[in-house]
């Protein structure tokens, strides 16, 4: 029996709404909302490190920390602290992190990223890596480039993009592929997966994630944009003439990237 | 503490001028929003200029306490997230904020604002835990009564979700609202040199001699205070500072409004 998905396409992603610099007080910040998973993320650094052990004196070190408030779950309180699950999800998003970043400049220090998911539908992880990739960005760091995260889910072999909880919790045959790309070169920085899936629709599931991937880096691009509008608008004054200003660039930019996307 | 810093405060407090051009008894602009989290039976993200606050609600089922099994409990939490300043640390959870927790545990707890007895379901067998989970997004000052503020406002916004006996399905909420029957409300207020101050930022909270919470119902009782820093406080400041922090708690009051 085939799935059949209600409400949106199967390569269409939840409603995504991003913001840059939601956490004054960080060196950066982003926040990444997709159907009802929320995440924040705060950057702090480079910083120095201690214990001293652990610096590098060739580079500064990422560090990542996902964790779930206690109100996120769907079922029961979540119990403060960290877990085996979180433990293992703040590793994996500091893989699919690191290969962007260029921390040659800062040795023995650390950059600190904090991940916080107010609500959870499913997703969490890419979540939390997106709105990661905004808050390094937005903290000024050196990167090559934004990461975006998305996952693939396969439901009585039928390819969805972003699974919520009720389809992830859906009783029959179901996979879920959570991925993280690098969109300028196409690599993949987090590929995790558990269920059940044939080959050829793995390979195919990369192909679905692509269209998901663009939605994502614009969406990324433009909240970091926006902060820099407000920004601007606040130190000059002259709010209408900058903002507009900035607007036309951003509509060349995009006219640009729709080329791009037609060749 | 940097020593210059409260040179400078204190001499702005002088002028009657606080570091970001503020009264000394003036708020910073204060928002409330409610059900802002899905997955909790009740919510609140409160705004105190950049700070940001989320406190959400969450029920559970057990076994009463042996000696008081008639009776229902609330469980506040708060953790003092890295994410949301540079001065929190990851780890274990650190003495302020489990004096935070306990602060605004105190507050609604003896304030009998909520009925413990109507969160028993059965005698000696099964009553309701509310846990109420104290988040900060940015901190940017003033944590207790924005996270006071929240927990009222949550606990108002909150509804039990249904229970058959033995599991509870929180995805479907009920329309029964916890039976909240008073709103008590802290404010902190704060010693500087001579100068009492309300809601303040990071740099006054470092350098600050004394700090009075005070909680208040809307009756104008009070139901719980905690006094911290490391200086000792008179008489005659304690009561100009209840004093103060009562007459505030009505601004912040207005603030909740129905639901």
């Amino acid at each position: 029996m085939t799935y059949k998905r209600e409400g949106r396409k199967n390569d269409e992603p939840r409603k995504i709404i991003a913001k840059a610099g939601v956490i004054p007080r960080a060196d950066g910040s982003g926040y990444f909302k997709i159907g009802n998973t929320e995440a924040y993320a705060a950057v702090y650094g480079p910083r120095n490190l201690f214990p001293k052990f652990k610096q590098d004196p060739k580079k500064g070190i990422l560090r990542c920390n996902y964790n779930m408030m206690p109100f996120s779950g769907m079922g029961n309180r979540v119990r403060p602290g960290a877990n085996r699950r979180s433990k293992e999800i703040s590793m994996v998003t500091e893989k699919a992190l690191a290969p962007v970043l260029d921390l040659g400049d800062y040795p023995n220090s650390v950059v600190d990223v904090f991940i916080e998911l107010p609500q959870t539908d499913a997703g969490s992880r890419c979540a939390g890596i997106c709105a990661a990739s905004i808050a390094l960005a937005d903290a000024g760091l050196t990167m090559k480039d934004l990461v975006c995260s998305i996952a693939i889910g396969s439901i009585n072999d039928t390819l969805l993009v972003d699974l919520d909880y009720d389809e992830e919790a859906y009783e029959g045959s179901v996979a879920d592929i959570p991925l993280a790309v690098i969109p300028r070169t196409g690599e993949l920085t987090l590929l995790q997966m558990d269920g059940v899936v044939d080959k050829d629709n793995l390979f195919k599931a990369f192909e679905l994630g692509k269209k998901a991937i663009k939605i994502i880096y614009e969406v990324q691009k433009n909240a970091l944009k926006d902060k820099y509008k407000q920004e601007a608008s606040i130190k000059t004054g002259k709010a209408e003439d900058k903002s507009s200003a900035v607007k036309k660039e951003e509509s060349d930019e995009s006219k640009t990237a729709s080329k791009e996307g037609q060749k | 503490m940097n020593k210059d810093l409260r040179l400078n405060l204190i001499k702005a407090f002088e002028k009657g001028l606080r570091y970001d051009g503020r009264k000394l008894d003036q708020f910073r602009e204060i928002s409330v929003e409610t059900g802002v989290i899905k997955t909790a039976e009740g919510s609140a993200r409160v705004k105190i200029g950049e700070t940001e606050v989320i406190v959400g609600i969450k029920t559970e089922v057990s076994k009463p306490y042996p000696d008081a099994p008639d009776k229902g409990t609330i469980m506040v939490g708060a953790e003092l997230y890295p994410l949301s300043s540079p001065d929190f640390d990851p780890g274990p959870p650190s003495i302020e904020s489990i004096e935070l927790a306990r602060v605004i545990d105190r507050g609604i707890r003896e304030s009998h604002a909520l009925d413990f007895k109507k969160l028993c379901i059965e005698k000696g067998e099964q009553s309701w835990i509310i846990c109420i989970d104290i988040c900060p997004i940015n901190n940017n000052g003033n944590l207790f009564d924005a996270a006071s503020l929240g927990a009222i406002a949550a606990l108002k916004n909150a509804r039990f979700p249904e229970f058959d006996g033995t599991n509870i399905d929180y995805k479907k909420l009920t329309d029964v609202p916890f039976p909240l029957s008073r709103e008590p409300i802290e404010v902190t207020v704060l010693k500087i040199g001579k100068f009492l101050i309300v809601d303040p930022l990071p740099e006054e909270e470092a350098s600050a001699d004394a700090r009075l919470t005070v909680a208040t119902t809307e009756d104008g009782k009070l139901c719980a205070m905690q006094k911290g820093g490391d200086s000792p406080l008179a008489v005659e400041d304690i009561k100009t500072m209840v004093e103060l922090a009562m007459d505030k708690t009505k601004e912040l009051r207005s603030f909740l409004g129905g639901n």
